[in-house]
C-alpha cells in the first residue's frame, strides 16, 4: 500500500521507472551490446557523432554510445557493493551499544562520532591508497568511508527502539542479543535505513566515477563511467559528448537512486492524508449526516456556549471517520459540565471543534456554534475575534510536555499570551505572568518564570497551563483530560485548582474525562458520548443513581472505587467500542447492550429531553438491566 | 512461604537514590499492591528484580535464591503501562508469545502452547496471526499478560498495567488478574496509583514514597486504618472521596474526608509536599 504510494506520485513514478532502466541496462547491457562496444574500427579513431556512432568513438574506434551502456553494470555494482559494505559494517557499529553493553558500546560511539567528522573524500583517498589502486580497493575504500555515517544514524534509530518496552520485554525473556538486534530492532528500523541507503547508493555513484576520473579507481582494460570520462576529457574540446555521454549517464543512474529514495523518504516519514477524491467522499457524507441527527440547544441569555448540530469529519484511507455526529448542548455562565466517554466516542474531537482548534482536511460543521454571544460558524477567523478568542477561552490539553514550546522559558510563553492579546508590554506582560503563576499557586514564580518547561513537573506543568489560560480572562475553561497524565495526588491538587480558579473568576468550564469519579467530583452536569454522539445528560450527582442509558450506566459500574464489592468480578462492557468508520445503522451501542433487540438495531434513538432537562437517546431509557451475572460475563 | 523477596535493595542513577534500602517480600499465591506517586521509585524496585536496574545495594532472591537475570529460564516476568510500546508491530502476536516460551517448540506444539496461552486470556486463537496493529488496547494487554505467562513465571510484576486502558476495558483486565491468580496459583507484584485498582486485586499494599515503603500490610488494614501520613493524603486524594462524604454515605467516609483535607491544608503549608519536586 506504502510502495503503491511512492509510485503515486510523479517523483517516485519518474525516479523508480529510472531506476528499474539503470537496473535493467546493467543487468543486460554487457550480454546485448559487448561486441558492438568492443569491436576496433581503424577507420574511425576518435571521430565524432556521426549516423554510425551516436556520440563518437574512441582511441581505437570503439563505439562510445554502446561503451556507456556496457560500463552500467560495473559502475552500478561498485556503487551498490560499497554501499552494502557501508550499510553492513554501519549496522554492526551502530548496533554496538545494543550488542556488547553499555561500556564497549559508549567507545564504538565515540569513535565512530570521531570519523563522522572526518570528510569523506579524505577517508575515500586514504582507503584508496591503503587498499591499492583498482575497483576492488576503491569499492572497499568508499564502503568504509561511508560507515560511519550509517553508524550513525543505526545508533541512533536502534536508540530510539530500545526505548520501547517490548525490546525489555524481550530481554526479560532471555532473548539474545544478536536475536534482539535481528528479530525486533532491524525490522523497525528498515524502512529509514533502506531510504538512506538508496541515496548513498546515487553518491557512491558519483565518487567512483571520479574516483576512476582521478585514476585512482576501474583500470584498463575493465572501464566504468568514470574511466570513459577520462578518456573522454583529452578531446572535450573537439568533440565534448565523448566526455558528457557517460557524464550524463552518471547523472541519470545518480538521479535515479535520489529520486526513489526521495519518494521512499516521504512516503514513510509523514503520514500523508489521502487527497481530492477522499475530500469529495467526506463532503458527501457530511451532507448526508446534516439530515439526520439533528438536535437544537437553545440559546438563552447567561449561556456562555452553546452548540448545535456539530459534526467532525475525518477523511479516512477507505471511508470517511465521522468523529462527532451531531452533537449540541449549552454551558452557562459559571458552569461546570463534564464529557465522559471511551477513547474514539468523539470527546476530544468535541472539545477541539469546540475551540476552533481543528484545521483542514478535517471538516468542522455545525447549525451553529454560539460562544460569548458571536455564532464562531458565520464570517471567517479575523484577527479581532482570535483576540477576543485568544482571551476569553483557556484550553488545557491532557499532555502539558508537549503543550509548551520546550525551548523558551515558562514566563515569556505566558507572557506572550498578554502581549499578542491584550498589547500589554514585555515588561508589564512578564509582570502579569509571574502573578498568574502565583495565582496557580507555584512556588517561588519569580524564579519558576525563568525557567524551562522541562524543569517542571507534570502537575507544575499543567498549573503553569491553567495559569496561561488565566493571562486573559477566561470565561470558558475547556480541559482536555487535564489530570489523566498525572498521579492522583497530583490529580486532586489539579482538579481543586480548577475549582478555584472557576470560584475566583466566574469562569465556566468544560471537562473532558474518561474517568466517571473525576467528572463526578468537580462538574455540576455530565454529557457521556459514545460513538460521536451525545447519549446522556443528567446531573453529576445523579450519575452513579439515577443514570438511564445501559451505556452510562455500565461506565459506571465499570470502575472499582474504594467501595466496591471484593468479592463479585467487576462489570465490564462486551465487546469493542464502535469503529467510527462503520458506524451501523440503529443505536451505536445495541451490539454491546443487553437490552438491545432488533428496533434498537435498526432505528437510531433521538436524543429526547425529559421535564426535568435531561436527555437520553435510547429506546429502553431506564429499563431493568437483566441479571448483573450476565452483563459481567 | 516467600517466593520473591527484596532485601535491603537500593538503586542509584548517578548522585540520585531513587531506592533507600527497600525490604518486601511476595509470598507464594499473593497479590501485593504497591502504590505510591510516580517518581517514588515504584518501577524501579521491578524494574531491579528483573535486571533492568542496576542494583547498588541489597539483594533480590527468589526462593532464597538471586533472581537469574542471564539465560533462557526467567521465573520473574514483568508486564509493561504501555501495551503500545510493549508488543513489536513487526512481529505476530504469536510469535511475540512463542519468543517468551522456556523451551524450542515443533511447530504443533507451539500453536498448541499460544492457543492454551491465549485461552487463559481470554482471547480467540485466531488472533495468534494478527499484528498488534490490529488489536484494542485491551486485547494487546492481554497478548502481553499472556507473553509474561509463556515464560512459566513463579512471579509476576505489573507495572500500572490498567493504566493506559479505557475505564470499561480496566475492569476486564483486572478481572483476569483475579482469575488467573484463583486459577494459576499465580504470585504477583501489581504496581499501581490508583487506590481503588489496588484494593481490588491486591491481598497486602505496601505504599512508597521518595524511595522507601512508608507503610505496609493487609489491603483492608492499609486503606482501611492508615498509619502513616502520606497513606491517609493518598487516599484522600481518590476521586469521589469528597463526593462520597458531601453525600453523607457513611460515618466513616465523613472521617475519611476529614483526615484528607488535613493532609491537603498539611501540604499547602509545606509540611508534606509531594509534588513541587525542585529539579535543579
Amino acid at each position: 500500500m506504502r510502495a503503491a504510494r511512492v509510485l503515486l506520485r510523479p517523483v517516485g513514478l519518474a525516479g523508480f521507472g529510472l531506476l528499474v532502466l539503470v537496473l535493467l541496462v546493467a543487468v543486460f547491457g554487457p550480454v546485448l551490446w559487448d561486441g558492438r562496444a568492443t569491436v576496433v574500427d581503424t577507420g574511425n579513431l576518435l571521430a565524432g557523432p556521426s549516423a554510425e556512432h551516436w556520440i563518437g568513438t574512441d582511441n581505437l574506434g570503439r563505439d562510445l554510445f554502446f561503451r556507456v551502456l556496457v560500463a552500467t553494470r560495473l559502475s552500478v555494482a561498485l556503487a551498490l557493493a560499497s554501499t552494502g559494505i557501508s550499510v553492513a559494517l554501519g549496522i554492526v557499529l551502530g548496533a554496538a551499544p545494543l550488542l556488547a553493553g553499555r561500556r564497549a558500546g559508549r567507545l564504538v560511539t565515540g569513535a565512530v562520532s570521531v570519523l563522522v567528522a572526518f570528510p569523506g573524500l579524505l577517508l575515500v583517498l586514504f582507503f584508496a591508497v591503503v587498499f591499492g589502486v583498482g575497483a576492488r580497493g576503491a569499492a572497499l575504500a568508499v564502503g568504509l568511508a561511508g560507515a560511519p555515517a550509517f553508524a550513525r544514524l543505526c545508533h541512533t534509530l536502534i536508540a530510539g527502539i530500545s526505548a520501547r518496552d517490548y525490546i525489555a520485554a524481550a530481554r526479560i525473556a532471555g532473548v539474545s542479543r544478536w536475536r534482539i538486534l535481528r528479530r525486533h530492532a532491524l525490522p523497525n528500523i528498515a524502512e529509514p535505513l533502506i531510504v538512506n541507503a538508496t541515496m548513498a547508493a546515487g553518491g557512491a555513484l558519483l565518487t567512483f566515477a571520479g574516483l576512476s576520473f582521478l585514476g585512482l579507481g576501474v583500470q584498463a582494460p575493465s572501464y566504468d563511467w568514470g574511466r570513459l570520462m577520462q578518456d573522454g576529457l583529452n578531446g572535450i574540446y573537439v568533440h565534448p559528448l565523448a566526455a558528457l555521454g557517460p557524464g550524463i549517464a552518471v547523472v541519470l543512474a545518480g538521479l535515479a537512486f535520489n529520486l526513489t529514495g526521495e519518494a521512499f523518504a516521504a512516503a514513510f516519514g509523514v503520514d500523508v492524508i489521502p487527497g481530492v477524491a477522499r475530500l469529495r467522499q467526506v463532503r458527501n457524507a457530511a451532507a448526508e449526516a446534516r439530515g439526520s441527527g439533528a438536535t437544537t440547544a437553545s440559546t438563552d441569555a447567561g449561556t456562555i456556549l452553546s452548540v448545535d448540530d456539530l459534526r467532525v469529519t475525518i477523511p479516512g484511507a477507505q471511508r470517511p471517520i465521522r468523529a462527532v455526529r451531531g452533537v449540541g448542548f449549552a454551558v452557562r455562565d459559571g458552569e461546570a459540565v463534564g464529557v465522559v466517554g471511551e477513547s474514539g466516542s468523539g470527546k476530544s474531537m468535541t472539545a477541539l471543534a469546540l475551540a476552533r482548534l481543528i484545521e483542514e482536511p478535517i471538516r468542522v460543521e455545525a447549525n451553529h456554534l454560539v460562544f460569548a454571544g458571536e455564532d464562531l460558524m458565520a464570517g471567517g477567523d479575523s484577527a479581532a475575534r482570535r483576540k477576543r478568542l485568544g482571551t476569553s477561552l483557556a484550553v488545557v490539553f491532557q499532555d502539558p510536555m508537549t503543550s509548551f514550546n520546550p525551548v523558551h522559558r515558562v514566563g515569556p510563553q505566558l507572557a506572550e499570551v498578554s502581549r499578542f492579546h491584550q498589547g500589554l508590554s514585555r515588561r508589564a506582560a512578564l509582570a502579569r505572568a509571574v502573578d498568574r503563576l502565583r495565582a496557580v499557586r507555584v512556588r517561588d514564580p519569580e524564579r519558576r518564570a525563568r525557567q524551562y518547561p522541562f524543569e517542571f513537573s507534570g502537575g507544575m506543568r499543567q498549573r503553569a497551563m491553567i495559569g496561561m489560560g488565566l493571562m486573559g480572562t477566561p470565561r470558558l475553561i475547556i480541559a482536555d483530560e487535564p489530570t489523566t497524565a498525572l498521579d492522583v495526588t497530583v490529580q486532586r491538587q489539579v482538579l481543586e485548582l480548577l475549582t478555584e480558579v472557576r470560584r475566583d473568576t466566574g469562569a465556566a468550564l468544560l471537562l473532558i474525562s474518561h474517568d466517571v469519579s473525576v467528572v463526578t467530583d468537580v462538574c455540576d452536569r455530565v454529557l457521556v458520548m459514545y460513538a460521536g454522539r451525545i447519549v446522556e445528560e443528567l446531573p453529576a450527582r445523579d450519575l452513579r443513581t439515577l443514570a438511564r442509558h445501559p451505556y452510562t450506566r455500565a461506565l459506571v459500574a465499570a470502575v472499582p472505587d474504594m467501595e466496591t464489592d471484593l468479592t463479585r468480578p467487576l462489570a465490564v462492557i462486551p465487546g469493542l467500542p464502535v469503529d467510527p468508520s462503520r458506524i451501523p445503522d440503529g443505536c451505536a451501542f445495541a451490539a454491546r447492550c443487553p437490552l438491545a433487540d432488533d428496533h434498537c438495531r435498526t432505528a437510531d434513538p433521538p436524543l429526547r429531553a425529559d421535564a426535568a432537562g435531561n436527555r437520553v437517546a435510547c429506546h429502553k431509557a431506564g429499563q431493568a438491566l437483566p441479571d448483573t451475572a450476565e452483563v459481567t460475563a | 512461604m516467600t517466593v520473591l523477596s527484596f532485601r535491603d535493595v537500593s538503586v542509584r542513577y548517578g548522585s540520585h537514590t531513587v531506592l533507600k534500602g527497600v525490604s518486601l517480600d511476595i509470598a507464594h499465591g499473593e497479590i501485593v499492591g504497591l502504590v505510591g506517586e510516580s517518581g517514588s521509585g515504584k518501577s524501579t524496585l521491578a524494574r531491579a528484580a528483573v535486571g533492568l536496574a542496576p542494583l547498588a545495594g541489597g539483594r533480590i532472591l527468589l526462593d532464597d535464591r538471586p533472581v537469574p537475570t542471564r539465560g533462557r529460564a526467567r521465573p520473574v516476568q514483568m508486564v509493561f503501562q504501555d501495551p503500545y510500546s510493549s508488543l513489536d508491530p513487526r512481529m505476530t502476536v504469536g510469535e511475540s508469545i512463542a519468543e517468551a516460551m522456556r523451551e524450542r517448540l515443533g511447530k504443533q506444539a507451539r500453536r498448541a502452547e499460544i492457543t492454551r496461552l491465549l485461552a487463559l486470556v481470554h482471547l480467540d486463537a485466531a488472533r495468534a496471526g494478527d499484528r498488534p496493529g490490529r488489536l484494542s488496547g485491551g486485547q494487546r494487554q492481554r497478548v502481553a499478560l499472556a507473553r509474561a505467562l509463556a515464560a512459566r513465571p513463579e512471579v509476576i510484576l505489573a507495572d500500572e498495567i490498567t493504566s493506559a486502558l479505557d475505564v470499561s476495558v480496566q475492569g476486564a483486565v483486572l478481572n483476569l488478574v483475579r482469575e488467573m491468580r484463583r486459577e494459576l496459583d499465580l504470585s504477583m507484584l501489581f504496581i499501581s496509583h490508583n487506590l481503588a485498582v489496588v484494593r481490588y486485586v491486591a491481598d497486602r499494599v505496601a505504599v512508597m514514597y521518595d524511595g522507601e515503603i512508608v507503610e505496609h500490610g493487609p489491603t483492608t488494614q492499609v486503606l482501611g486504618s492508615p498509619q502513616h501520613e502520606y497513606t491517609r493524603h493518598l487516599l484522600a486524594a481518590v476521586p469521589g472521596a469528597a463526593h462520597r462524604a458531601s453525600a453523607g454515605d457513611r460515618a466513616s467516609a465523613g472521617n475519611q474526608a476529614s483526615v484528607g483535607n488535613q493532609a491537603s491544608a498539611e501540604n499547602r503549608n509545606g509540611i508534606l509536599s509531594p509534588t513541587p519536586k525542585e529539579h535543579t
